[in-house]
């Protein structure tokens, strides 16, 4: 189950496989080497230099997407020669790939990462382990997870067998402690240069972690070879949104192509917007009053089409940018807009809409207005006065009947 | 009695000169909390809003003996500012500043834990003492003054919930915006704790979100402690989708008690009074105080 909720969005950066394992190498953490490609000429001529590189005809194809489970969908492949790589890298570059984190239509597949074939035989057997940090947000300190059980779903380790998971927290205070990285390579059943390996490789993921002001690296193979190297196989990255203006290096990987284009649009306008599947829009200031308008929508019998916090301003230009943003859904049969003025008076707010409203010539779907707070009865008096097909409200109780009093008609 | 901000605190305002520092410390002081001057780095010995600043909240705190700050810092400088203020010995540190880095609150928290002092928020409404003293950006005609304390994580839902409160004919003794940051100074608990303890409040809101694991803490304390006053809760977010992100990694060190259905479970358990619609807030507590039935 995930935690990570729809309104954190905003606040981190996804980054592709290839770019996490790009600030790895950085810092010095050994990853299994590649080569992106978006052609699957390109593919095959990646897979050329892979082999000039590391003496294999072996290489495997994945998929560059912001979702994780790409093997199940069929978005790594491994390729044994040139023409499979002609083959298989021409069915992944521009499929629609459908993972278990995915909408369920799936996301496009733009590039591929061309990779060494890291599990080839030598004198001892490879070792598939998972190792991820991240914030412990109850503690409010940074945590590392790892366990001998790499290579499959964790969250399937964590509830059959949560013995096998170690949770290894760090100190704000010191940091990570080397001590703290042998323990990890002593639980994990290293020796010799692999152990050594090992702690390097906890360092130095830490390391990364710490340095780029990141919320996640996921490293899940970490694989230790047939020649006791440890290498992360692959990388899952997102950093903190709000330490971008530090790392322009890291905003320019940014890739628009797997964020949605409305909310992109929206965002660029100062608002917070995400579809959803329903038939009533809303408008709201403040992201906790606005899921609490999405909730008091589905109690008046329909469901939200959106969350939208149209933030502190909620001046025309903006009230219309997000009238037309939830319009461009046609599933919206009614839009509740639900402004709780504090600093931002009522009456502006209610000017803006009318404003809005008459620029925006028809709108077809029915309006519930609800405005309270400062100069509120003003508002209300602005609205029911413009001659506007819309019902107004105080209260947020009123609100909501007309809600429902509307969706029956 | 009150808790955290009264009538007698000293407020300073970090960020004094910036316009929203200029535009909340205005209100602020027309709401009658006692501003005893600011702070804005380069500006010191300048008076403004006939009042004086001051380079340091060390120079501030020595020549106005203020007890509180509040933050409107941008934020790759807040968290520089909160550990400002909590090393020059201010006891209330309210930080209003949104967009603050994870690394930044972490260092931050860190720090005001070795110091005597109380840091609310970050991107948090600030902390209001109803007739007294308003430290943060709230409307503050909606905060009448009367018998219950209100907790919550968001800024324009507080204010829905204080005006109900009022409409019914209740009033407000201190609302505290916590705020929303995955780190945050004061936690749910704490400030149901404090609010548990100031005698002039009879009865708590407790307003969440989904996501993290605050609002089970507080119920399961308020069990613990014997709910010694009524509480009424309502979580944001009911209807919200869970979103799809990449790795697996948080299913781990986050709880499985962070849905809306979840944390309205253990509340309901711990004898609070879970409001599924968020229009009945101030309904249902007056019901609450009544001994009336609640069945929401």
């Amino acid at each position: 189950m995930e935690i990570i909720y729809f309104l954190q969005k905003a606040i981190i950066m996804n980054l592709h496989e290839y770019q996490g394992k790009q600030i790895l190498k950085s810092f010095g953490v050994t990853i299994q080497e590649g080569i992106v490609a978006d052609t699957p000429e390109k593919a095959i001529e990646a897979a050329k230099e892979l082999k000039v590189k590391y003496g294999s005809d072996f290489v495997v194809i994945k998929a560059q997407i912001h979702a994780g489970g790409r093997g199940k969908g069929g978005g790594v492949k491994l390729a044994k020669n040139l023409d499979e790589v002609k083959e298989k890298a021409s069915a992944i570059i521009g499929m629609n790939l459908v993972t278990p984190q995915t909408k369920k239509e799936g996301k496009k597949v733009n590039k591929v990462l061309i990779t060494q074939d890291v599990y080839y035989p030598g004198e001892s057997p490879t070792k598939e382990f998972y190792m991820s940090v991240l914030l412990d947000r109850s503690k409010g300190h940074n945590v590392i997870i790892y366990t001998t059980e790499g290579g499959m779903d964790i969250e399937e380790v964590a509830e059959k067998t949560p013995h096998l998971i170690w949770k290894e927290e760090v100190d704000p205070k010191v940091g990570l402690r080397d001590y703290q990285c042998r323990k990890i390579a002593f639980n994990l059943g290293l020796s010799g240069n692999a152990f050594k390996e090992m702690t390097k490789f906890a360092a130095n993921l830490y390391k990364a972690y710490d340095s780029c002001d990141a919320s996640l690296f996921e490293i899940n193979p970490v694989l230790k070879t047939s020649d006791n190297k440890i290498i992360a196989v692959d990388a899952k990255v997102t950093l903190d949104g709000n330490s971008l203006f530090r790392h322009a290096d890291y905003e320019a990987m940014r890739d628009l192509s797997e964020e949605d284009p409305i909310e992109v649009e929206a965002g660029n306008a100062g608002l917070n917007y995400v579809k959803l599947d329903g038939n009533v829009g809303c408008m709201v200031n403040g992201a906790g009053l606005a899921m609490a308008t999405m909730d008091i929508i589905k109690l008046s019998g329909g469901d939200p089409a959106n969350f939208l916090d149209v933030g502190g301003t909620a001046n025309a230009e903006r009230v219309e940018k997000a009238f037309r943003i939830i319009l461009q859904d046609k599933n919206v049969k009614a839009i509740l807009v639900n402004i709780f003025g504090g600093i931002v008076r009522c009456d502006r707010v209610a000017q803006g809409i009318v404003d809005a409203y008459k620029n925006m010539g028809n709108i077809e779907v029915p309006i519930i207005i609800r405005l309270q707070g400062t100069n509120a009865i003003e508002a209300k008096k602005i609205i029911d006065d413009s001659g506007l097909k819309v019902f107004s409200a105080i209260q947020l109780q009123d609100a909501a009947d007309l809600v429902a009093k509307v969706l029956k008609n | 009695m009150s808790v955290l901000v009264n009538k007698n605190s000293k407020v300073i305002v970090q960020g004094f000169t910036g316009s929203e520092g200029t535009f909340h410390a205005e209100q602020m002081i027309a709401y009658g909390t006692n501003v005893v001057g600011g702070v804005t780095p380069g500006k010191g010995g300048s008076s403004h809003l006939e009042r004086p600043v001051f380079n340091t909240v060390l120079d501030a705190v020595q020549k106005t003996g203020a007890d509180v700050s509040i933050i409107f810092v941008p934020a790759g400088f807040a968290a520089d500012a909160i550990m400002e203020a909590a090393d020059a010995g201010i006891k209330v540190v309210v930080c209003i500043t949104e967009g603050i880095p994870v690394k930044d609150m972490i260092s931050a928290k860190e720090f005001v834990k070795s110091k005597n002092c109380r840091l609310i928020g970050p991107n948090c409404p600030g902390i209001i003492t109803a007739d007294e003293a308003k430290v943060g950006i709230m409307p503050g005609f909606v905060f009448k003054k009367g018998k219950i304390g209100i907790v919550s994580k968001s800024g324009t839902l507080t204010y829905e919930a204080a005006d109900q409160i009022v409409k019914a004919g209740l009033g407000v003794t201190t609302a505290i915006g916590i705020g929303g940051d995955p780190i945050i100074g004061t936690t749910t608990k704490e400030a149901v704790e404090l609010l548990m303890n100031d005698p002039e409040t009879e009865g708590i809101v407790m307003i969440g979100e989904i996501g993290g694991s605050l609002e089970a803490e507080a119920a399961r304390w308020i069990k613990e402690n014997g709910n010694k006053k009524p509480v009424v809760g309502f979580i944001a977010g009911q209807t919200a989708p869970k979103g799809r992100t990449m790795g697996h990694a948080g299913a781990i060190v986050g709880g499985k008690d962070d849905t809306a259905e979840a944390k309205m479970a253990i509340m309901r358990e711990c004898g609070i009074h879970v409001v599924e619609s968020p229009a009945i807030i101030g309904k249902t507590m007056a019901a609450v105080l009544k001994g009336e039935k609640v069945t929401a």
